[in-house]
């Protein structure tokens, strides 16, 4: 019990954090200039030198993993309602990390999504 | 003395300028994200549908040495492994490029919608069974993620790297 309980906040983390560094990095990298190859070349090459980009891949590839391991561990409706449980913490990351103005009426919008997400998965 | 120009319209009060400029570049920044959250969408269900299809050409995977090897082997060699990857590839882009003007909190639930699309294909195109809960959480997605989509786009302004 104890080993799923962390596995899945390893999971929630590196899923949560991985996705925030990215969104930081790319916030540093910028928006492409425009949507023509070059440009979106340029924009590729700039992204692939960023330190959080890189950063968040290997996070976003141990979520993967960390996710395949739960499924194997713990059954689907354990496991389901807590990855979208995601949705939340990302939020919350989102506010407090990277200072997102998250409004009432966008907390509401993710909160009825979590719950849409596990009810769709879980009756999958 | 400047002469005035002749014109047939009045000129615009300065202050309706800049609102239409404001509504112009929420419009453009609503449109470009919302083609590239439908572009992640596209992606990752195409994507996950692919890889679905190549490892069922390549059948269940032995969990020993020899049969890993095996599959391996066979998912290198398959057409539509690969398709799957190139999806997925095109899924991580869309959403680094979503993530470089638009909020995390506005791109992940938007990108929830995808569930509701695979329930829907589910529906129309292989004619399966739904039951009322699945309905539900359909439901419950469109509404969350049209509660999201009236929020705007992007509330922090882009951090550039200082050198």
């Amino acid at each position: 019990m104890i080993k799923v309980v962390l596995m899945l906040a390893f999971f929630i983390c590196a899923s949560t954090g991985g996705e925030i560094a990215m969104t930081h990095g790319m916030k540093q990298v910028g928006e492409p200039e425009s949507f023509c190859p070059m440009a979106l070349f340029r924009f590729i090459g700039k992204a692939v030198r960023s330190s959080w980009v890189w950063f968040a891949l290997p996070l976003m590839a141990a979520s993967f993993y960390s996710l395949l391991v739960l499924l194997s561990w713990a059954p689907l409706s354990v496991v389901i309602p807590a990855s979208a449980f995601n949705y939340v913490v990302g939020t919350f990351g989102a506010k407090y990390l990277l200072k997102e103005n998250v409004t009432a009426k966008r907390w509401m919008g993710v909160i009825m999504v979590c719950i849409g997400v596990t009810l769709v998965l879980i009756t999958g | 003395m400047r002469r005035k120009r002749w014109s047939r319209f009045p000129e615009p009060h300065p202050a309706a300028t800049t609102d239409r400029f404001r509504m112009t570049h929420e419009h453009r920044l609503r449109f470009k994200t919302l083609v590239m959250v439908s572009l992640m969408v596209v992606c990752a269900n195409l994507g996950d549908l692919m890889l679905k299809r190549g490892m069922l050409q390549i059948g269940a995977v032995q969990l020993t040495p020899s049969g890993i090897g095996h599959a391996l082997l066979s998912t290198i060699h398959n057409g539509t492994i690969w398709l799957g990857i190139l999806f997925l590839i095109g899924f991580t882009l869309s959403y680094m490029t979503a993530v470089s003007w638009a909020d995390y909190s506005y791109v992940m639930p938007a990108g929830a919608f995808g569930y509701a699309v695979q329930t829907m294909l589910a529906v129309v195109v292989l004619h399966e069974a739904v039951n009322a809960l699945r309905w539900i959480g359909v439901t419950l997605i469109v509404v969350g993620v049209l509660l999201v989509g009236q929020t705007h786009p992007s509330t922090t302004k882009p951090r550039p790297v200082t050198a």
